[in-house]
């Protein structure tokens, strides 16, 4: 039908005052415009307070004593800051790396699953980890992972390890932090690669298999290539991240004791700033993460677009 | 040969030639079922602990005598939690903003993406509206100075200010959502001008009914992440009777320091210090979730894929 009623289409369409108007178009785009202007461009311009000695009687918009570099100088001056610093990138290095390799894994072997409703009641459990906050998980870890009573450390004694102090000691919490992050997401990082795999043609294993290619093999030279697109992909994105060691995750399990491996940037930004009300500093450490995150994220969709066939928008 | 049997597994069952059924096979399919249910296991264990120990008795969490399976199985936890009024409070708060959250934001996602997903010919400025949303997914402005715009903008210790300064992180569910639409054949919609029908009416009655999968999946997301964010409670609202469950929750599972201390009777200190009753409120914070579970799981997985990996 619409074969025939297109050529009649196209003449109309190409008179341009029957087309339908721009105008309700910029209307509907009125409230996206508005919100994000006011609160995503104004906290931009906001973030010039890192370079003055921000006084909040004055407000947002009062005239601000200039400091230019002193807040900057005075954050990386500090004892501990380097230590924020390397907790960051060593927390989100691990986070990246391991939160790209285990799904991967876990995908492949998922997909040597013959039977169907034992491999969705995997997905089913593995995924929904993934949907609970880090208030509740927070939570619940600080039950199960408690030297005294939790079930954890029953376990270990039952081994007979000494407890181990998982979330109060500085030689455990990075590790703890990484594992805990794992299992919340790593089977929901799975759920793209089992994708990536539905799209690959069955011929291609039947091809491998008369060429005499053994299931490892086959594993090795076409499932692998099948889905190494995602992985490019999925790993150049993760690029953007490198300094999102996890927030929501650590503000929920840290305490003062474990400062020294465990405070990044966000918690710290979060003490100074809010708890200590030192606004400026606070400012010129989330300038700094901002600005950084800015170079990662855009150099990461650069390659994204350039080398995996990426488009946003 | 070769090719002959290519076409004969072509017109059969190519997944037959695959199973060669050897003693290693076994072996590997018997490990990796292990392993698989290990995993799944372990994902499982946390929850139902918690959920056990909010069925048992005080003594026995205490205790720790408390595995996979209640102790003295009794409701009181349950009981005690839903006469605290603070509890009660937090979770009618959390189920207002629920209620706001979702048909704000989705009307917010869908004129957005309907009026960017338009070709340059009818809406000449859409580059420059998208480039504008986007950059804020490359910058922010950081905590501070954001903390500073909404206190400018009155919304402190405001209900709202639980919904309005989260809008900007839609821009995601936008250019997924302004990528369906663009999907949506271009004579569907040239005929329904044809005939007559404004922008909003092309929304409702041709974009919107072949976007239901997209549409229901950016709805779950949006409720998931409104029910499960406690953050900006925290921050934004002093007064700790505005507190949605996610921020109360935080308050008396991990840090006590901003609890309602109107509150503070007898049986306040034996409330935020019962192991039980800590349980039930995280299992209780968790229903909602496992609830609308299967539907997510239903939806989330062609909504996610579609919309992260094109090409």
């Amino acid at each position: 039908m619409s074969a025939t009623v297109r050529p009649e289409l196209r003449r109309f369409w190409r008179r341009r005052r029957d087309r339908p108007p721009a105008a309700p178009l910029h209307l509907m785009m009125v409230p996206a415009v508005v919100v994000v202007a006011i609160f995503a461009y104004l906290p931009m311009y906001g973030a010039t307070m890192a370079f003055q000695y921000f006084d909040p009687a004055l407000g947002l918009f009062g005239r601000q004593l200039w400091v230019g570099w002193d807040n900057f100088r005075y954050v990386f001056s500090l004892p501990n800051f380097g230590n924020v610093i390397v907790n960051t990138f060593v927390i989100s290095a691990w986070k990246i790396v391991l939160g790209l390799a285990l799904p991967v894994g876990v995908a492949l072997l998922l997909n040597e699953m013959g039977s169907v409703p034992v491999k969705r009641t995997v997905q089913s459990v593995i995924y929904m980890p993934h949907f609970l906050s880090w208030v509740i998980l927070g939570g619940i870890f600080l039950v199960i992972l408690s030297p005294t009573s939790g079930m954890v450390n029953s376990a270990l004694s039952w081994l007979g390890i000494e407890p181990i102090f998982f979330l109060g000691s500085n030689d455990w919490f990075r590790f703890t932090v990484i594992t805990t992050h794992l299992w919340k997401e790593v089977g929901w990082g799975t759920i793209i690669y089992l994708a990536a795999l539905t799209g690959i043609d069955e011929n291609l294993y039947a091809a491998a298999s008369i060429d005499g290619a053994s299931r490892l093999q086959q594993s090795r030279y076409v499932t692998l290539p099948g889905i190494s697109h995602v992985i490019v992909l999925l790993g150049v994105l993760s690029l953007g991240q490198a300094l999102q060691a996890g927030f929501d995750q650590i503000f929920n399990l840290y305490s003062p004791v474990v400062y020294e491996t465990g405070d990044i940037i966000g918690t710290f930004v979060y003490r100074v700033g809010l708890l200590e009300a030192q606004y400026s500093v606070a400012a010129a450490v989330g300038l700094f993460q901002s600005v950084v995150s800015l170079v990662l994220i855009s150099v990461s969709y650069w390659l994204a677009v350039r080398y995996a066939d990426y488009r946003i928008f | 040969m070769g090719t002959q049997a290519l076409a004969e597994a072509r017109a059969g069952s190519p997944r037959r030639l695959r199973k060669r059924v050897g003693p290693g096979r076994i072996a590997f399919q018997a490990g990796n079922y292990t392993l698989m249910a290990l995993y799944a296991a372990v994902c499982l264990i946390p929850l139902l602990h918690i959920l056990a120990v909010s069925f048992s008795t005080g003594a026995a969490a205490t205790a720790n005598l408390v595995g996979l399976w209640p102790v003295g199985f009794n409701t009181k936890a349950y009981e005690f939690v839903a006469t605290r009024v603070e509890f009660l409070r937090s979770v009618g708060v959390s189920f207002l903003r629920l209620g706001a959250a979702l048909p704000v934001y989705m009307v917010f996602n869908c004129i957005t993406a309907y009026a960017l997903s338009k070709r340059e010919k009818l809406f000449p400025w859409r580059t420059a509206y998208i480039w504008f949303l986007f950059v804020t997914m490359l910058f922010n402005g950081g905590l501070i100075p954001t903390f500073f715009v909404v206190l400018k903008m009155g919304l402190i210790n405001n209900f709202w200010s639980l919904l309005l300064p989260l809008l900007p992180t839609q821009v995601f569910n936008v250019i997924l959502l302004l990528n369906f639409f663009r999907r949506v054949p271009v004579e569907l919609e040239e005929a329904a001008f044809i005939d007559g029908a404004g922008h909003l009416q092309i929304l409702w009655r041709v974009y919107l009914p072949v976007s239901t999968a997209a549409i229901a999946t950016i709805s779950l997301f949006v409720l998931v992440f409104h029910w499960n964010e406690w953050f900006f409670g925290l921050i934004y609202l002093n007064d700790p009777r505005k507190f949605p469950l996610a921020t109360y929750l935080r308050t008396i599972l991990i840090d006590l320091t901003s609890v309602d201390l109107d509150y503070a009777d007898q049986d306040f200190f034996r409330f935020i210090t019962d192991e039980n009753s800590k349980a039930a409120q995280i299992f209780i914070g968790m229903v909602p979730i496992l609830l609308v579970y299967p539907f997510l799981q239903r939806y989330f997985t062609k909504g996610l894929v579609l919309g992260a990996v094109k090409g």
